[in-house]
């Protein structure tokens, strides 16, 4: 009985066959830490790849191009009746004011169509910063003043180097007269790169240079707070009864499958259902997080039944048993005892279903909260958009400062997602301490 | 052994059971010995166990005497320790598994409609095969008991609680410096005899035992028997064991079960001299089994 790949003599002794046999079997083993290796590092360098790339891309819209520029505050331009009044100084037409300056630095500039481009240096958002320097301070009436206000996109991006100047004239978004006013601007130093504070306090806009992650930042934020606070007691206390109370009959058979179904049903059909109930039968307000936070806590739910219920199957018997022995209740014993050893497992699961919800746009579309809203919301009724969508959003938008803050929104969900699991690890290591 | 687990070796030793035994067609096998004792604590008539098809238990009637240890010896899956759960209806959490007949715990019947679970395992407490402490500290494993039973109004009755209990395990000296210590950082023996002390926490009438020396080395093993006799003076213990050298070592009676029978009861030292029964005898002397 001589087999091909072990060519001993007949009678060899095991120990001999053994040995004859070793170096394929480490072979065998050294071939598949390779595999796992080379798994490992694919994986790796795709998400090095992905991380680089949204980084390299993203971290210049944390900068602004702000221009400096100085404004004649005129009494009789902005208060003529000196009443100092907070509804007249709201009402003063401060973007006169900033084209006014913006004259008096380039007075040789004539002709309608140059006035028009000499002023689209300055950011439409100039005038509200204005306003909003003089109605906190009044006294400044009738002096001239100094200050930094956002520059319009396309000079940002050129300061930024993504406008090639020597392209022809043609194919570039500033003209040659407009590169030499930058140029000057750029020679008096009047222009500079800052921390785009705006990025981080501002809502939505249709400027980029004026639009801001907050509006979104705070709308995820309120809806995943609902959806938190929804689907971990739901889920907790859904997986808790199926598993420790429930009779196991045809009922709870059918319930279970029919949460194993929920869990891959596609996100886009909760955001019709949301529609077509949240909406449309119980009329609560559309594009808020509220809503949103329902529709993503319907998502959700599954995945936390579902872990949650593995956690506590997890759950040695014998500790029930322990519990039930000396006479706790199956109440006292599942809360006391079972619980407590399930709440690692309970809250993966909760982390994995708040990631999902934190990434989720197709239901958010269905409910209205793709809408363009400037305004940051103040609570879970006012209407907002989500990360997600803002990034969808972003993306689809046509002007070049869009590209970089795209990529900056990223980065603000990532650090939202690293954010969340870290305090999730945290609460998980809590937990596990103590036994 | 899960419920589950417990119900499946059932079925598998009753399969193998009836394949190689001539006695099909037979039901139930006549007990031998003295089933009844005077002033019993306990007092079982005419029980039947059935897991789905598989009978279990087969009529068995059983006195637990007051301040007796009773052991229960027989081959693997013979029913003693599923006629050991019905003395706390700890059969209740096992699906598919049918109780009846008459349990009197001091003349009250403890299958009885009216008869809440909670306060009778309350006064039939259980200690398990497998040490099976709370993962939680020394203290916290004696107190769960206590406390979720309303036996103490404060903390220093609590502590006396606990300490008394530990101290009754034989278990103080060893683990008084380290209460807040996990209870199932102890050794083997040792959290046996947590669950020993977590049990006796809430004074129970009577103490079940499941096998409860299985699990542990022979040191351990003496210390839990020396508890036993100690105990003895004030908890009725019902032991289930493997190992008839315990049997004879701790307990006063001594039951045979053999395939859902219960073949003999008698004084201990009478049933391993002098069996009556001529299954009991093939059993002890090593024959079968």
């Amino acid at each position: 009985m001589t087999n091909p790949s072990n060519a001993l003599p007949e009678g060899a002794s095991s120990f001999a066959r053994i040995q004859a046999g070793m170096a394929k079997r480490r072979a065998a083993e050294r071939r598949f830490k390779m595999l796992g290796r080379l798994a490992v590092s694919v994986g790796l360098l795709f998400l090095s790849v992905l991380l680089i790339s949204i980084v390299s891309k993203g971290y210049t819209a944390f900068w602004q191009t702000q221009m400096r520029i100085d404004v004649v505050l005129a009494a009789e331009d902005i208060d003529p009746e000196g009443t100092r009044n907070a509804e007249t100084l709201r009402k003063a037409d401060y973007s006169s004011l900033i084209k006014q300056s913006m004259r008096d630095m380039f007075p040789e500039v004539s002709g309608r169509r140059d006035k028009f481009a000499l002023y689209g240096l300055v950011s439409n958002g100039a005038a509200f910063d204005l306003r909003d320097k003089v109605m906190a301070d009044p006294s400044l009436i009738g002096t001239k003043v100094s200050l930094w206000v956002p520059a319009d996109d396309d000079v940002d991006m050129l300061m930024k180097g993504h406008i090639d100047r020597d392209a022809a004239e043609g194919d570039r978004r500033i003209k040659d007269n407009t590169l030499g006013w930058i140029d000057q601007l750029k020679a008096e130093d009047r222009l500079e790169l800052r921390f785009n504070i705006d990025f981080f306090t501002k809502g939505d806009s249709r400027d980029p240079e004026l639009a801001g992650i907050r509006g979104a930042l705070m709308g995820t934020i309120f809806t995943l707070i609902v959806t938190l606070s929804l689907s971990f007691p739901l889920g907790v206390a859904a997986a808790v009864y199926l598993e420790e109370f429930a009779p196991k009959n045809r009922w709870t058979d059918l319930i279970e499958v029919n949460i194993n179904n929920l869990a891959a049903v596609p996100s886009i059909v909760f955001g019709l259902l949301g529609l077509a109930v949240f909406i449309n039968v119980f009329g609560l307000p559309r594009s808020a997080p509220l809503l949103g936070g329902l529709v993503l806590t319907l998502m959700t739910l599954p995945t936390i039944i579902i872990a949650s219920r593995a956690a506590l199957k997890s759950v040695p018997p014998s500790i029930r048993d322990a519990a039930l022995g000396i006479g706790a209740s199956p109440m006292q014993a599942t809360l006391f005892h079972v619980i407590p050893l399930a709440l690692p497992g309970m809250l993966t699961g909760t982390i994995i279903g708040m990631a999902q919800a934190l990434g989720e746009t197709a239901p958010l579309l269905m409910i209205g909260m793709v809408a363009f809203i400037a305004d940051v919301p103040q609570g879970v009724f006012d209407p907002s958009t989500a990360l997600p969508v803002q990034i969808y959003l972003w993306a689809d938008s046509p002007e070049r400062a869009y590209v970089e803050r795209t990529s900056a929104a990223i980065m603000v969900l990532l650090g939202f997602l690293a954010l969340m699991n870290l305090v999730a690890v945290l609460l998980r290591k809590r937990f596990e301490r103590r036994w | 052994m899960s419920p589950q687990g417990q119900a499946m070796a059932f079925k598998f030793d009753g399969a193998a059971g009836s394949a190689h035994t001539t006695t099909v067609g037979r039901d139930v096998r006549e007990t031998v010995g003295e089933v009844r004792v005077n002033d019993p604590r306990i007092r079982c008539t005419d029980i039947n166990v059935h897991y789905g098809e598989k009978h279990a238990i087969k009529n068995i009637s059983l006195d637990v005497g007051k301040g007796e240890v009773l052991a229960m010896i027989g081959p693997s899956g013979c029913g003693k320790s599923t006629f050991l759960r019905c003395l706390n209806r700890m059969n209740d959490t096992v699906r598919e598994c049918r109780v009846t007949g008459e349990i009197l715990l001091d003349g009250e019947d403890i299958n009885g409609r009216h008869i809440d679970v909670v306060p009778l395992r309350a006064r039939v407490a259980m200690v398990f095969q497998k040490p099976n402490p709370f993962p939680k500290s020394i203290y916290e494993n004696v107190a769960f008991g206590p406390r979720i039973h309303g036996l103490c109004d404060s903390k220093a009755d609590l502590d006396v609680i606990v300490e008394s209990s530990l101290r009754k395990a034989n278990l103080w000296e060893e683990v008084k410096d380290r209460l807040d210590d996990v209870g199932t950082g102890l050794s083997g023996g040792q959290q046996q005899r947590l669950c020993i002390a977590r049990a006796i926490a809430i004074e129970p009438e009577v103490i079940l035992m499941d096998e409860p020396c299985s699990a542990l080395d022979p040191i351990s093993t003496a210390k839990v028997e020396q508890l036993i006799e100690e105990l003895r003076q004030q908890f009725s213990i019902v032991i289930v064991t493997h190992s008839m050298q315990q049997a004879a070592r701790v307990s006063q009676r001594t039951a045979y079960f053999h395939m859902g029978d219960l073949i003999e009861v008698s004084e201990t030292d009478r049933l391993f001299i002098k069996p009556r029964h001529q299954l009991t005898e093939d059993y002890i002397t090593g024959r079968f089994g």
